[in-house]
């Protein structure tokens, strides 16, 4: 128990080891862009919702992405008929949990939580690497491995579109091997797009909150000016 | 200054004084709008560092109406739900998106977090600039260490209520700390967690002293900390006592009332003080990653560690001196005087009044001893807060150890160097610069 | 360094500046704390509009939904139970429905869209109880021999015909409320609004 304790006690002193640092690229998206949104939204449902949830989410917040309700239910819902509702997946996580040996994490969040301290456009940094770095590799149950994320659980689900990819075992880049249904560049968009939904989801009123920011701040720098004048008003008795 | 002997409000025949004078004669209205307001006598010369302790006041009021608020949508439950979320995550997202206006008021309560903090270290830093916990405030220092205790005890219990992976280690980490004291401290750290490991019941634990216990102990003694500021009078950048300079009045004449005149000059320091707070509220609420650390986006996992974990940015100079405490002394190991030397750290503060011996209080007044060593203690502060925030490595190790030493030597040496520093005469008047 | 009497027009002025200016600005922060007293996202997909088929529902014969975690009655009213509704334009305290428990579309003498199904929240309007059911004319139900059928609340006593109309001299002061509704197909209602394709 003791040697358990002071483990604990000390775990950052052996977190460091597992804390490798990778390049990232830059996610070239914003999350200003709505059409991306829409397209990341589409891929979002098709690839991800299958197996992670987005379960803070609510179909009904896609309607703020510039669609109209129709739209949503004709081509983002496939597991409910509720708007209201909340971005379950299907299979319930217990389950999930049997067949992959762990739950797959919800994602609505987890491009705040890729973030890093003193970088808070880390975590879409991060998902846009990562989405793009997977390559083949047979030692692995899936027959994939991830440069960002070492040996990770999820195959690669984009793989169809991307193609294949390996690892150059001299220069360690990821090369192209097999060509899939998208050119490097227009997979890369497509990443890029889903990239920025799941950054809006993280915080669907991101934008809305520093609208109000800019306003809240402005009436402060009016409330300001004439209490300043009324403590001047004041102290001119003071000497 | 001690209330009961103004006058009672005699009404002038209107309803509304009728009111009041039946008002003020049961109950001591008048006496404490005048005691500690109207008739409460400030020095006129505080500068920028004065805003603090009304700043703290009105941090306190912000974060107990948001707590309320988040408290009606909050559920302190750590099972999962059908999503395979804890219960208490999830709610907290819930207050995110869900809740009209949620966002709003969670992020206030946790931007609240650090702006209590930010407001008094600078409040407590005045205090160390002029001398304001020397004789006869002392008891006013006394309750405010307490104040700051309490509100590093309310802070921890906070963030354990997230239930995210950084509330789930951070608390674990803390509460093994308690299992270094010898004898009892395995025990006692199963008596504080309700369980073998953080979870449920330490969740419902933390959530009621959260949100009962300590907020009465922290609005009593800061009821206590202002009771006991007015019965003395306010200390002022010069250090010097204002009540020895009076008119035929009695009143000082270095006084000015506080209201209207520090009320007005507070309304702008406040308006300034939301300015800042509106900015990390609406634009980075997350305070680049120190206010809400990015690994509380995931929902406590007690199987797996997150790979890095620091506390949270407030903490981390005791958390510091804490890793820095690597020897074994006396038969007991290293952990135990960690433990000791974090707690150390902290509560040394409330020997200050009796540490300092020099003749005068203010900094403007003092030697370059003073000046030098207040200058190195509060660069170490800052390193020991800055490598708190990192990995352990050996130089960071090292350098901790230092400003540790440093840290302790400005209180411990105080006695001494305090006394051994020039200091020159100290003025009749307060000065207006 | 009394200010009394110093008040000048100045100083007055600035100071109502300063307090409507701030006055202003607490309200507008009121705005969040106050909303977030409101039903939330999830109360309110929890009160989503429900659709129901009443394909299966025969002719005298009553099914219960909930909506907004209320109880909607739907009634398949026979020829018969519609005619005791004409007889009792007397007996009921406010027999052209004239107060606004109903939307326009269901003002009307069987306080229905289609003259046969009766839609209606099944929640007594004295103080919230649910009526039950005395379908049967007579005294069979232990309603007393002149009794046409209806519902009779538990708590106090409210009677109230096939309409949902209450009678006269009971606590209840208004009919029972009609939700907004809307027939999607011939058999296919959305309780909860009345716009198409909601």
């Amino acid at each position: 128990m003791k040697k358990f304790l002071i483990a604990l006690l000390f775990a950052p002193v052996m977190a460091l080891a597992s804390g490798g640092a990778v390049h990232l690229d830059k996610w070239p998206g914003s999350v200003g862009d709505k059409a991306a949104l829409q397209n990341g939204a589409k891929l979002f449902v098709n690839y991800c919702l299958n197996c992670h949830g987005a379960s803070y989410l609510r179909y009904k917040n896609l309607l703020d992405l510039g669609l109209s309700e129709q739209q949503v239910k004709d081509n983002l819902m496939f597991t409910s008929d509720k708007i209201g509702e909340l971005m379950r997946v299907a299979a319930r996580s217990d389950e999930q949990k049997l067949w992959f040996g762990a739950t797959p994490p919800d994602l609505t969040i987890v491009a705040r939580a890729r973030g890093e301290a003193g970088n808070a456009g880390a975590g879409a940094d991060w998902l846009y690497t990562y989405l793009r770095s997977f390559y083949r590799d047979d030692n692995r149950p899936t027959g994939w491995n991830n440069a960002v994320f070492e040996n990770v659980g999820m195959p690669h689900i984009l793989y169809a579109l991307q193609g294949q990819q390996v690892r150059n075992h001299e220069t360690h880049k990821l090369e192209l091997a097999v060509p899939g249904q998208m050119a490097p560049a227009e997979y890369d968009k497509a990443i890029s797009d889903l990239v920025g939904f799941m950054v809006w989801m993280a915080e669907p009123q991101q934008e809305f909150r520093q609208k109000l920011g800019f306003g809240v701040l402005a009436f402060l720098a009016l409330l300001f000016v004439v209490a300043y004048a009324l403590k001047k008003e004041y102290w001119k008795d003071i000497h | 200054m001690a209330a009961g002997n103004y006058e009672k409000y005699k009404s002038d025949g209107s309803i509304g004084g009728n009111v009041l004078e039946w008002v003020d004669a049961r109950f001591p209205a008048t006496s404490m709008w005048k005691g500690h307001l109207s008739e409460y006598y400030a020095p006129k010369n505080f500068n920028f560092w004065y805003f603090f302790g009304s700043l703290a006041l009105l941090v306190l009021v912000i974060q107990i109406v948001t707590g309320i608020f988040l408290v009606m949508h909050y559920k302190p439950d750590a099972a999962l739900n059908a999503n395979g979320v804890p219960i208490a995550f999830a709610s907290v997202e819930y207050i995110m998106r869900d809740v009209p206006g949620g966002w709003i008021i969670r992020y206030m309560h946790s931007t609240g977090a650090s702006a209590f903090f930010i407001v008094v270290y600078l409040h407590m830093f005045r205090g160390l600039l002029y001398g304001s916990y020397r004789k006869p405030r002392e008891l006013t220092w006394l309750f405010g260490v307490g104040i700051f205790l309490v509100l590093m005890g309310e802070a921890f219990f906070g963030y354990l209520l997230p239930w995210g992976q950084m509330s789930f280690w951070g608390a674990q980490v803390i509460v093994n700390l308690f299992s270094a004291i010898p004898v009892i401290g395995p025990d006692l750290s199963i008596i504080i967690r309700g369980d073998f490991v953080v979870g449920d019941a330490t969740l419902n634990r933390f959530f009621s002293f959260h949100v009962i216990a300590f907020p009465l102990v922290l609005l009593g003694l800061v009821a206590a900390h202002v009771l006991a500021l007015h019965e003395t009078g306010s200390n002022n950048p010069d250090g010097i006592d204002i009540k020895e300079k009076k008119d035929e009045h009695g009143i000082p004449l270095d006084g000015i009332p506080f209201h209207p005149y520090y009320t007005v000059k507070d309304i702008v320091g406040v308006i300034v003080f939301l300015m800042a707070f509106s900015a990390v509220l609406f634009f980075a609420p997350e305070g680049g990653g120190y206010f809400l650390e990015t690994p509380n986006f995931y929902p406590a996992d007690p199987l797996k560690t997150p790979p890095h974990i620091a506390p949270v940015w407030y903490f981390t100079p005791y958390y510091s001196i804490l890793r820095a405490m690597v020897w074994n002394f006396f038969g007991l190991d290293a952990k135990f005087w960690g433990v000791v030397g974090m707690g150390a750290s902290v509560v040394i503060f409330a020997f200050l009044p009796w540490l300092d011996r020099s003749p005068v209080r203010s900094i403007r007044y003092r030697g370059p001893i003073t000046k030098v060593m207040i200058t190195i203690f509060v660069i170490c502060f800052f390193i020991l807060g800055y490598l708190g925030t990192l990995s352990p490595s050996p130089m960071g190790e090292l350098i901790s150890q230092v400003c540790t030493v440093f840290y302790f030597g400005f209180f411990l040496g105080m006695p001494w160097w305090s006394r051994m520093d020039k200091f020159k005469p100290v003025p009749d008047r307060v000065t207006m610069k | 360094m009394s200010n009394q009497g110093k008040m000048d027009c100045g100083r007055r002025r600035l100071i109502v500046a300063t307090a409507a200016v701030g006055g202003a600005g607490a309200v507008a922060a009121l705005v969040p704390f106050v909303s977030s007293l409101l039903p939330s996202e999830r109360a309110k997909a929890a009160g989503a509009p429900v659709e129901v088929d009443i394909s299966k529902l025969e002719p005298g014969q009553m099914m219960t939904v909930e909506w907004r975690g209320k109880p909607v009655w739907i009634i398949n009213r026979t020829k018969d139970m519609l005619e005791t509704l004409t007889k009792l334009n007397d007996a009921v305290a406010d027999p052209k429905s004239d107060k606004e428990q109903q939307p326009a579309y269901a003002k009307n003498q069987t306080r229905s869209v289609k003259p046969e199904i009766m839609v209606a929240v099944g929640i007594c309007t004295h103080l919230g109880c649910s009526p039950s059911q005395k379908f049967k004319q007579g005294a069979e139900e232990g309603m007393g021999a002149e009794w046409l059928g209806g519902f009779l609340c538990p708590c106090h006593g409210s009677t109230f015909d096939f309409a949902g109309r209450v009678y006269k001299s009971k606590p209840a002061p208004t009919n029972l409320e009609v939700p907004p509704h809307v027939y999607l197909t011939d058999t296919r209602i959305l309780i909860g609004d009345d716009k198409k394709g909601a």
